[in-house]
């Protein structure tokens, strides 16, 4: 994967062999490094875990009483002789791109990233490097991101329009990450925002941490359809065909996800209403935090690997698509 | 009412408006409500465009599609590689190219009629000016817009808008019977040559010669417990697998509409002797079946009346057809559908037992039974008989249109299946957009060789096809663009309506409406079927 094999790419995920590290591993071991704590990044059963501070709560909370170490953003660790530093990739609260550096070769993981400032995450900072491994979740020119204020501004017209036809308004949004970005985000014209348990409890959390959030009510059985009807439910996506909604009809859905950019992944989740916002970063963002690194080497993984890689060898840079989930090692 | 009409302003804005409230709700109520609020607030040439389009009959094509994608990579400014995968990605293409463009640089108010007439006048018109004005509209339209633009050129407006529910819009605004307005809509008006005014008008224009009846469709049923009431108050046909036609006979002329409101008189000319023996007044519904010698043909015999430009005789020599009638809608020049279905019938046989008996007219017929349970031998007969199953109608039915429920049932046979290996796998489109689900299946040959002979989209949850994906990305042989070899270890039950020899495969067969009913995690690769085995299936079906 680079000139002196600092990383490997393994059917358990990114490896550091000089360290014996592992960067979020799809299996347990020895020792893991955690970009974030959305689930398919940081996974139960490793015997350590390093990941921020701020990042620290909710991926303790999620996979119970493990051995965690924190390194704040910026700061180095040696590892046999290896350094490690944890930067800003603006995807989530706590969210970081993972540089690794040995005898000045430089290798930067992004893990999930966003290069717009969203106002609540650490913002993106580009970090330089030899090599950079980069997601490409929204990897095609066809994803463009609209301002997130823009976004909001729509929201706050979709509430306001199912309020006057007496539908509740539920937004659907993960429960860590986009629950907060449409919480903070929302204007405060919209009313109480009321939540689902799994969002409010990821939302505690964060609380007790010492973020400061707007103020939330807990649906439960005392709060009545008029209630409900002043304000706006955030729910985590699983929830959108379950019983949980069946007694609040008519309700109104609206997802909240970059996917929605396009009409046919509308239809797939049945939503009334699609919100084109994303913690991942669009074309133009991907292609700026590329660019940026100032990288040789790019590795393209999580996405549309094959066609950014193929873009970004067509602009004269060394790029590869990398595999996750791919068994069996495959040294590069 | 997901948006507020009084906050849009003028122009294509009010379609736009419409569009995305017919996308975003399936209520038909909803809709219905949409598309009056649209009538109510656009001048007439909008609202014969809206119905127009919504109805199939959008403005001739007047730019390739070639030049289009041409032109919108070099304005998103991405070699054309890279707009051929979006576009594959995004399965369509005015979306695609909605997407890929730059924000518009100039705010352009034009109505609907406005655009559509710029983009009739591109018609002829020298390659850079076609050019320069696609760009000036893609400069001044937002996304949504420049995705109907976009669409009303390429044509192809998948929305769900039914003529019943057009019928219902229209017949509120204009305070016409729905049915009335049904019939109205149907046949032979462009919105180029015919005016709001003359559409709702009662009046006798040319086009009402040749004016179809709106088609009464079929529910399928599974059970023959489903049917209500005695079997003495239905009627038992076989269902045909041809050509849904509706034959008109006015005035001395002839007409024949497919169902698809498709006028296809010149493709079956030898109908046009049928003028000197229907008597004039008569409109007939039935299936247009590729027949010689006594026997239903293939279907293909029928793929190739339908698509050639020109019919010769040759075509008619090798490509024979026959109607098969089952209903009569107009007698002696006065519409008869709210006639019982059985006394409809009745005029029918009389009809047939007087005219000459013709060889390209054939009356399906009624198969006797007297109780519900003899229904399950005869649909298992059916096969034999060159139908794919049994039409059930209600006697007392009137011929509305549309479906509904109760009236005309269809109880097809059952599918074939075969046991296939899956080998490749390609991303689909549109709504599976990031999913791999577009499968090419294959069989062993008695040499051993893995022959592909079908591909298969549909038929799996979206559950079954995340787990496929995985499966698929960790067993990934090659990659050929989009498509990705896989090992042959996965086996699928494939189901299909019909098996015909085809010489452009290599194993020498094509299947009709292929679909994945179940994966067969419980069959290894030796347990699937063999090309032996459909070789065996071709022999039988013929």
């Amino acid at each position: 994967m680079n000139k002196k094999g600092l990383l490997v790419h393994t059917g358990l995920g990114l490896y550091c062999p000089k360290a014996d590290v592992y960067l979020d591993p799809w299996k347990p071991v020895k020792k893991a490094i955690l970009s974030h704590g959305h689930a398919d990044h940081a996974r139960w059963g490793s015997s350590s875990y390093l990941c921020t501070p701020t990042a620290a709560p909710v991926i303790k909370y999620r996979l119970g009483d493990i051995n965690l170490e924190t390194l704040p953003f910026g700061e180095e660790k040696l590892i046999n002789g290896v350094s490690f530093s944890f930067h800003p990739a603006g995807h989530i609260l706590g969210s970081a791109q993972i540089k690794v550096s040995y005898k000045g070769e430089i290798v930067v993981f992004s893990g999930d990233y966003k290069t717009a400032n969203d106002g609540f995450s650490e913002a993106f900072e580009p970090v330089k490097c030899h090599t950079f491994i980069t997601e490409s979740t929204f990897g095609l020119p066809v994803y463009h991101w609209q301002d997130q204020k823009w976004v909001f501004n729509e929201m706050e017209e979709w509430c306001k329009n199912n309020r006057n036809n007496h539908h509740l308004s539920i937004l659907y949004g993960y429960s860590l990450g986009k629950a907060q970005r449409i919480l903070q985000g929302l204007p405060e014209s919209v009313g109480p925002i009321f939540t689902h348990s799994t969002i409010e409890a990821v939302l505690n959390v964060m609380r007790n941490q010492g973020v400061s959030l707007k103020n939330t009510i807990p649906v439960n059985e005392h709060l009545t359809r008029a209630d409900l009807l002043n304000g706006v439910i955030i729910a985590p996506p699983s929830v959108q065909n379950s019983n949980w909604l069946k007694k609040f009809e008519p309700i109104r859905n609206g997802v909240v996800s970059g996917w929605m950019a396009l009409r046919g992944a509308r239809r797939r989740r049945n939503a009334d209403k699609g919100f084109v916002l994303s913690d991942h970063a669009d074309w133009e963002g991907l292609n700026e935090a590329i660019s940026l690194t100032g990288a040789e080497n790019i590795f393209v993984t999580h996405g549309y690997t094959d066609i950014l890689s193929k873009w970004l060898i067509d602009k004269g840079l060394n790029a590869y698509p990398l595999e996750t989930n791919f068994e069996g090692d495959e040294v590069l | 009412m997901p948006i507020l009409w009084k906050q849009i302003s003028k122009g294509m804005k009010y379609f736009e408006t419409l569009f995305l409230c017919l996308e975003e709700t399936t209520k038909t109520n909803e809709k219905v409500t949409a598309l009056i609020d649209y009538l109510s607030s656009v001048p007439d040439e909008d609202k014969m465009w809206m119905i127009g389009i919504f109805s199939g009959r959008r403005p001739k094509r007047t730019v390739s599609t070639k030049n289009l994608r041409r032109w919108a990579a070099e304005k998103a400014d991405i070699p054309l590689w890279l707009f051929e995968e979006s576009y594959h990605i995004v399965g369509d293409l005015s979306e695609t190219i909605a997407l890929l463009l730059p924000p518009p640089t100039v705010e352009v108010q034009k109505s609907l009629n406005e655009w559509i007439q710029l983009i009739l006048s591109l018609d002829k018109m020298e390659e850079d000016k076609q050019r320069e004005l696609v760009f000036y509209a893609w400069d001044s339209l937002n996304t949504s817009s420049r995705f109907i633009f976009n669409k009303l050129i390429t044509g192809g407006f998948r929305v769900g808008v039914s003529q019943k529910l057009m019928a219902k819009a229209l017949a509120e605004f204009t305070h016409i019977e729905p049915n009335d307005i049904a019939l109205k809509l149907m046949g032979e008006w462009s919105p180029l040559t015919y005016s709001f005014q003359s559409l709702i008008e009662n009046d006798e224009n040319e086009g009402s010669h040749s004016r179809p009846f709106p088609f009464h469709l079929a529910y399928a049923i599974n059970e023959v417990t489903d049917l209500k009431g005695e079997p003495s108050d239905w009627i038992a046909e076989y269902k045909w697998d041809g050509i849904r036609g509706q034959a008109i006979f006015r005035n001395g002329l002839y007409f024949l509409w497919s169902r698809g409101e498709e006028l296809i008189t010149d493709k079956f000319p030898e109908f046009e002797l049928l003028i000197s023996s229907i008597p004039p007044g008569t409109v007939l519904d039935g299936e247009i079946l590729p027949f010689k010698d006594g026997l239903i043909l293939p279907f293909q015999h029928i793929q190739t009346r339908i698509t050639r430009k020109k019919i010769t005789p040759a075509i008619l020599k090798v490509n024979p057809v026959v109607f098969r009638v089952y209903d009569l809608l107009e007698w002696k020049g006065k519409d008869i559908r709210s006639k019982p279905f059985i006394e409809r019938r009745t005029l029918l046989d009389q009809l047939f037992a007087s005219i000459d008996s013709s060889l390209h007219l054939q009356l399906s017929p009624v198969l006797p039974f007297k109780e519900f349970d003899e229904l399950k031998i005869l649909r298992e007969g059916s096969s034999e008989n060159g139908s794919e199953g049994l039409m059930l109608k209600n006697k007392h039915s009137t011929y509305s249109a549309g479906r509904k429920k109760g009236e005309w049932w269809k109880w097809k046979i059952d599918p074939f299946t075969v046991d296939a290996i899956l080998i490749y796998a390609q991303s689909g489109h549109g709504r599976r957009a990031n999913l791999y689900t577009d499968f090419t299946f294959a069989v062993y040959s008695q040499g051993g060789d893995l022959l592909p002979f079908t591909k298969a989209y549909s038929g799996l949850t979206d559950k079954e096809f995340i787990e496929i994906n995985q499966w698929i990305k960790k067993n990934t042989l090659e990659r050929f663009g989009p498509v990705r070899k896989v090992t042959a270890e996965l086996v699928f039950e494939i189901a299909f309506e019909g098996i015909q020899e085809s010489k452009r495969h290599k194993s020498g067969i094509a299947l009709r409406f292929p679909r994945m009913v179940r994966w067969r995690k419980d069959k290894v690769v030796a347990e699937a079927n063999t090309l032996e085995d459909l070789q065996l299936l071709l022999k039988k079906s013929r």
